[in-house]
């Protein structure tokens, strides 16, 4: 095998026409403010729970996005709800809340 | 993709590209990795369409790769591309042409910036006046060489010798389409069909026999992405995505990929390589790469060029059994020889991805 001094990263394809986006959807009924999200990570930038642990909100909405169910609600179970982003958030997305919701949709989703 | 939604978008995206009288500005990595296109593009103006096109010994480079590197600053891209068009106006042209889509899209964002942006435009005409003691002017009409292709497509498939068929089968052959980022991603109106399902190529391939294929990551970069792939540290994350890109196509058996960007003929090519090198995967049939061609190459297939003389031996995967699926008649003996019949150096036999030498 060649050394070129880098080699791939592991790679995840995400076939949306086939991905179960159901929790997106569900969250947005519930809370229209998910669909405001742009990805901008103030979110992030600003976690207290994230300066100490892997969370991080922004990756929960993607996992959300992709259909990766299991992964968002492993992620939501880091938030220590204080709420700090959503003073941060520039579109005023109702993060907490929508921890919140991907926690009270673990029971309808968890496979 | 739902067909009817792709030609609603096609109409949306129509633009508007010059006739005659071109201005051809070339790129600049393109010669050294594919040199024969942008010839067999000149030929197929000139000679096949009889159109005028002129190309100035004096053109630069657009220092488009500095720019996006951060190397080079905006006030300087700007004046290097206002002495470009300028040349332009002392060749008494008025259409310019270039052939490389960073520069397609460097010309875009110029012309949008001083269309915005009054003074930034003001302190560019100093700018060249000052450093080169030339007038400025803008192009009257900006179109890609795949823009204009596709302008003259039917007039190509009418003196076609060749369709894009599987010989033995009669079906269509199945054609990645890769637009490269900066056609359209930027100023979607710029580009025939829009930013999401560009029809410039799409629209080559169906109107010379073939079928264009969608897969889920058909707008997903090729892997160049300039810093991804300029900083050795970063590459692993080029290698990637267009990995990424193989893997997603792969289940749709792909006879080869097609692109109008210098970098994404590039990348797609040598990383099928470089994967077969470091992982032992091969995406084409029997061991055997995807095929990656340039628009003007498919053109000139299908025109009955000889894809020696197009400089076809030098891609890093084998195009020999996409020219047996066509039916292209060719000499396999001729492959490694130089326009007077001369021996060239053999490339070094790769270990596992087939490659007849």
């Amino acid at each position: 095998m060649v050394d070129f001094g880098y080699a791939p990263l592991e790679i995840k394809i995400h076939d949306l026409d086939k991905a179960n986006l159901t929790l997106g959807e569900w969250i947005a009924e519930r809370d229209e403010t998910f669909k405001h999200c742009i990805a901008c990570g103030s979110c992030t930038a600003t976690c207290t729970a994230g300066k100490f642990t892997a969370f991080s909100f922004r990756e929960m909405c993607h996992s959300i996005r992709r259909g990766e169910l299991m992964e968002a609600i492993t992620e939501s179970e880091k938030c220590m709800l204080c709420g700090k982003c959503i003073l941060a958030c520039p579109r005023n997305v109702n993060t907490r809340n929508i921890v919140k919701l991907v926690r009270k949709a673990n029971q309808n989703f968890r496979v | 993709m739902i067909k009817d939604g792709k030609k609603k978008v096609w109409d949306d995206y129509q633009k508007e590209i010059a006739d005659d009288k071109f201005y051809y500005v070339r790129s600049c990595i393109r010669q050294t990795i594919w040199p024969g296109s942008e010839n067999i593009y000149l030929r197929i103006l000139k000679d096949v369409l009889g159109k005028d096109i002129y190309e100035s010994e004096n053109h630069t480079t657009c220092t488009g790769i500095g720019y996006h590197s951060e190397v080079v600053p905006f006030e300087t891209i700007q004046t290097v591309v206002a002495r470009n068009f300028s040349l332009m106006k002392e060749a008494g042209y008025e259409n310019y042409n270039p052939s490389c889509v960073t520069s397609f899209g460097i010309y875009t964002e110029i012309l949008e910036t001083w269309h915005h942006f009054p003074d930034e435009k003001k302190k560019v005409i100093n700018f060249l006046k000052q450093a080169t003691n030339r007038d400025f002017v803008e192009p009257k009409n900006l179109a890609h060489t795949s823009d204009v292709l596709f302008k003259f497509r039917n007039e190509i498939a009418a003196k076609a010798k060749y369709k894009l068929i599987n010989k033995e089968t009669g079906k269509p052959l199945k054609v990645v389409d890769h637009i490269g980022c900066h056609y359209a991603k930027m100023f979607p109106n710029k580009g025939v069909g829009g930013a999401e399902y560009p029809q410039v190529l799409a629209g080559l391939v169906e109107t010379f026999g073939g079928e264009v294929i969608d897969y889920p990551e058909r707008r997903h970069c090729c892997g160049f992405g300039f810093r991804q792939y300029l900083v050795k540290a970063n590459r692993g994350y080029s290698i990637s995505a267009s990995k990424k890109k193989f893997e997603s196509m792969e289940p749709f058996k792909p006879d080869f990929i097609i692109t109008n960007c210098p970098g994404c003929n590039y990348f797609m090519d040598r990383w099928q390589y470089a994967l077969a090198e470091m992982e032992h995967k091969t995406y084409g049939e029997n061991g055997y790469g995807i095929p990656v061609l340039t628009y003007e190459e498919v053109a000139g297939l299908v025109l009955g060029f000889d894809p020696w003389e197009m400089g076809m031996q030098m891609h890093q995967v084998d195009v020999e059994p996409l020219l047996k699926k066509i039916g292209v008649e060719y000499d396999p003996s001729k492959k490694f020889k130089g326009a007077n019949g001369e021996d060239l150096p053999l490339p070094e036999k790769p270990n596992h991805i087939n490659f007849s030498v």
